[in-house]
């Protein structure tokens, strides 16, 4: 086989590896459906979890009231940590604030984050492989920025998953994760290859690395704000009255048993949106202009992946403002924390599919 | 606080958090505070209502929102900052709507009056916000932290230890809580009674707040230097033939952009000249198939001949894409299209020379099928006008038309239509290069003529029909588009992006917190400490910090077990 000599100093495309990139991704896909089949049977038979956790949490207070009979001494409670709650039978706290892990064992949900951890082994090769086989960062264009983001999304969620009981998130962010390889793999399959000059830059680790990272956290706070706004609704349902239907069923739901409180995930999302903001910050924004500076001599034109990149900034500046003002923290900063992922989908989708501009990238087909 | 208040905050889990934290300090102080204040009467107390509103966290929000919502139009219809041809365009496609949007600057939405109006104001507002708030903190950090609460126990965090009958006695105690407490980088203030008993006031976290001041003022210093940057800074293009060269002069560019206070002694006198041009294109064969990306652009590189001033020397490089050449004392020279300029000789029906030199043909895809125009005024008896494409590999698709295969010089060919008549260059009207207006013209060749379409190579000379002359194609230049920028704002943009970086960390991850310590004597005799702590602003580790707190107080004293004092 004669192959022509590349100019230009780039190496040859390894196609080998290049094959086993696409297969090790479509394998990490299924994987990842099938936690998210699992996380789904998981939900379903929540209402079983919570009985047998109640059950064992019935039988220790009566093994507790029998101890107290025979005369031994009450637990004295430390005066550091708030008195717990006595739990009773019939409103068991199943999760806690600080999102530990309580007892509840669910065997659906364990395997399916097992699942998650082997098929997150596999993207994370099939990734690198792209890398490899085309000497480059694999980073350049929607199928590979969609897959990157998709693997920084469950890698974020797993090692969240080590120190905190993020388990009733499963279905919400594998179905993301599960969306976003669907998304590459049969929206924008792009053969690998190299990347035009303009692209040929260290920036690309650092610029769209920071972008991607964001993105990922952003799906991960956009999960939890959506479950804030339906836990904060149902909070309020079993407060009062429930009216309609829709509010009954709200009330009667076991699965937002296993969610922690709104407030919980309230101030979960917001510390892991403030670290999104700053990969904003960094990413798109700064080194965003350092390298258009460099590339195209300017380091802001309003380019309208610009625009975006600015409008996003500014809606997660303002959620972080509305953190501090009186009134507009809960929903109303849930909100604006849904707002800003809906502008980084429009960032992604619509601006670069039918907004014409220097970011046109994306390696769609004509 | 009210019960009215409680139940808010229960149907709305997290509503007056920051302030509540607030409140938790003032309750425990034993103050009760109405943050409800009447607007004063008079111009001047209107004055002072319109100036806290426009500086309430609550305005800022809203201006913050406006700002983004009002950036969204400058993505939907094309700008004049970017590509003014497309704004004319965009208004001659839409007659009705165009002018309309035109009225409202929606195709200078970044220099708008209202996006303007938007950021201004709320850059007076982040202003107004942060002086008083830089001063408050002055204050703080130079005076002692906030005196003691008289009940520790209503604060977030709250923790009491019993010290055992041989432990220390409270002044004793209150010494070494104060140590602890600066062991662990608080600033302290040991407040001791008469009769040996008192209190510690600590906090420790300032550099939060710096942060997030730092913040906002490199916030404003990113502003004004985008401003000054822009008033002095100038851009151009010149588009640049195989071994011509370019001085830095206002007359050498073909297009010049400059800032308002642009002053055209502010060019300095440096010189470029292209000496000849590589591409690369991707030839890799999987399985001795072209790949998917085959024959797409992988490196450009522009050899050139560049002199900085007429007093230095000649000095030969390379300009590359992403590899900007900094000359003339901050002007950047960017590498940003190239293209084909097949050089052409055009004789009149008299027989003299029209036309000759290169023309440059704008590439309209990957494979380089360029538009080439060029046009001949000087011929006799009629001017002469050409159109059409020129192509690098040309291949015949089998109904007479061609195509380029490929975007290197293999089959080079141009295939143009030709004209004659007047081609309006005389009227005094400025006129694009690259256009040329066949309306008023007669057609002498095309595809479906009597005389047929031009095609012809390099060496090949074209007859024109009636005698009205020839067109001759001789060989093929290389040309660079480059861009000349120069602005001299840049360097401390992003010095003030990083320090607000910075100060951004600071203030989203340092943590500002208060701590007092009470030392008293117990009925027993023993020594009792309690202490408490509050937060500044968001604090998701204060339980850790109430636990680090006790485990350095354990370690410092014998502290009698909880269980005990039940049974006492």
């Amino acid at each position: 086989m004669t192959v022509a000599p590349l100019s230009a100093h780039l190496p040859q495309i390894n196609v080998e590896l290049a094959e086993y990139s696409e297969l090790f991704m479509l394998i990490s896909a299924f994987i990842y459906t099938f936690a998210f089949i699992l996380f789904t049977v998981d939900l379903v038979r929540s209402s079983a979890t919570i009985r047998r956790v109640e059950a064992e949490l019935a039988a220790e207070q009566q093994e507790e009231r029998t101890r107290r009979l025979v005369g031994a001494a009450a637990p004295g409670h430390d005066a550091a940590s708030a008195p717990p709650s006595q739990p009773t039978a019939t409103d068991a706290e199943l999760v806690d604030d600080d999102l530990a892990y309580m007892g509840a064992s669910r065997p659906f949900a364990n395997v399916a984050v097992a699942l998650t951890a082997v098929a997150a082994a596999a993207h994370g090769f099939a990734v690198i492989a792209r890398g490899v086989a085309a000497a480059r960062w694999p980073l350049a264009n929607m199928y590979e920025f969609l897959t990157a983001a998709a693997l920084l999304v469950s890698v974020v969620f797993l090692l969240v998953l080590l120190r905190r009981d993020l388990r009733f998130l499963g279905i919400f962010v594998l179905g993301l994760v599960v969306t976003m390889m669907a998304g590459a793999t049969m929206g924008f399959p792009t053969p690998i290859g190299h990347v035009q000059p303009a692209l040929q830059s260290p920036w690309i680790a650092i610029h769209v690395t920071l972008a991607v990272s964001a993105m990922a956290v952003f799906t991960l706070t956009f999960a939890m704000n959506v479950l804030q706004l339906v836990q904060s609704r149902r909070e309020r349902v079993l407060e009062g009255e429930p009216k309609g239907r829709f509010e009954r069923n709200l009330g009667k739901a076991q699965f937002m048993r296993l969610v922690p409180s709104a407030f919980s995930l309230e101030s979960w999302a917001y510390r892991l949106n403030a670290v999104g903001f700053v990969f904003w910050t960094l990413g798109p924004l700064i080194t965003g202009a350092i390298w258009a500076n460099e590339s195209w001599g300017r380091y802001w034109g309003w380019d309208p992946k610009e625009v975006w990149t600015f409008v996003i900034w500014v809606v997660y500046a303002g959620y972080l403002h509305a953190r501090a003002t009186r009134g507009w923290t809960g929903n109303r900063a849930a909100w604006l924390s849904i707002i800003g992922f809906i502008c980084i989908i429009i960032n992604y989708t619509v601006v670069n599919i039918w907004f014409p501009g220097l970011h046109s990238y994306a390696g769609l087909p004509e | 606080m009210s019960t009215d208040n409680d139940a808010a905050t229960q149907v709305q889990p997290s509503a007056h958090r920051d302030n509540a934290r607030e409140d938790a300090l003032n309750d425990a102080q034993g103050i009760s505070k109405k943050d409800v204040t009447a607007p004063a009467l008079g111009p001047r107390g209107m004055l002072r209502w319109a100036w806290t509103q426009l500086t309430s966290m609550r305005t800022a929000l809203m201006l913050l929102l406006l700002l983004a919502i009002a950036a969204v139009p400058g993505s939907i219809f094309p700008q004049r900052v970017q590509d003014s041809f497309a704004v004319q365009t965009y208004i001659e496609d839409n007659p009705t709507l165009g002018p309309v949007l035109d009225f409202f600057q929606m195709f200078d939405v970044y220099s708008s009056v209202w996006f303007s109006a938007i950021y201004i104001l709320l850059f007076i507002s982040l202003i107004g916000c942060i002086i008083p708030r830089a001063r408050k903190h002055y204050q703080q950090m130079t005076s002692p932290p906030p005196r003691t609460p008289r009940r520790l126990d209503r604060l977030p965090e709250y923790g009491a230890l019993e010290l055992t009958s041989d432990g220390p006695d409270p002044e004793i105690a209150l010494t070494e809580a104060g140590k602890v407490l600066k062991k662990r980088r608080y600033r302290v203030d040991v407040r001791r009674h008469e009769d040996g008993t008192g209190s510690v006031g600590a906090e420790k976290g300032y550099l939060r707040e710096i942060g997030n001041i730092v913040f906002h003022v490199s916030l404003v210093g990113v502003l004004i230097f985008v401003a000054a940057g822009a008033m002095f800074s100038y851009r151009g293009q010149k588009v640049l033939i195989e071994d011509e060269a370019f001085v830095n002069a206002l007359v050498a560019y073909d297009n010049f952009y400059p800032g308002t206070w642009f002053q055209e002694e502010n060019l300095e006198p440096f010189s470029i000249r292209l000496d000849s041009f590589e591409r690369a294109f991707d030839r890799q064969l999987f399985d001795g198939e072209p790949n998917p990306n085959y024959g797409q652009a992988l490196d450009f590189t522009a050899e050139v001949t560049i002199q900085d001033g007429p007093q230095s020397e000649p000095e030969q490089t390379e300009l590359k894409v992403n590899h900007p050449l900094s000359l003339g004392g901050g002007a950047q020279i960017y590498l940003v299209g190239n293209g084909y300029a097949p050089v052409i000789t055009i004789r009149d029906g008299e027989g003299e020379v029209a036309f000759s030199g290169p023309v440059i043909t704008r590439p309209d895809d990957p494979l380089y099928t360029s538009m080439a125009v060029v046009k001949a005024p000087d011929a006799a008896p009629e001017q002469l006008g050409f159109v059409g494409l020129f192509l690098p590999t040309a291949h015949d698709t089998g109904d007479g038309l061609a195509i380029s295969i490929d975007p290197e010089l293999g089959n080079p060919e141009l295939h143009l239509n030709s004209y004659a008549g007047d081609l309006g260059l005389d009227e005094g009207v400025p006129q694009n290069v690259y256009v040329l207006d066949t309306e008023d013209l007669t057609e002498l060749n095309a595809r479906d003529a009597d005389a047929g379409g031009i095609a012809i190579g390099p060496g090949e000379t074209h007859e024109l029909p009636e005698g009205l002359g020839s067109i001759e194609f001789e060989v093929v230049q290389d040309y660079v588009a480059i861009d000349i920028h120069y602005n001299p704002g840049t360097t401390a943009i992003l010095i003030f992006a990083l320090t607000a970086t910075a100060g951004l960390i600071t203030s989203l991850f340092l943590r500002r917190r208060r701590a007092w310590v009470t030392v008293e004597q117990n009925e027993h005799g023993r020594t009792l400490v309690s202490y408490g702590l509050l937060a500044r602003g968001e604090d998701f580790r204060l339980r850790d910090e109430n636990i680090a707190l006790r485990t350095e107080f354990e370690k410092t004293w014998p502290v009698r077990p909880p269980e005990e004092n039940n049974e006492s």
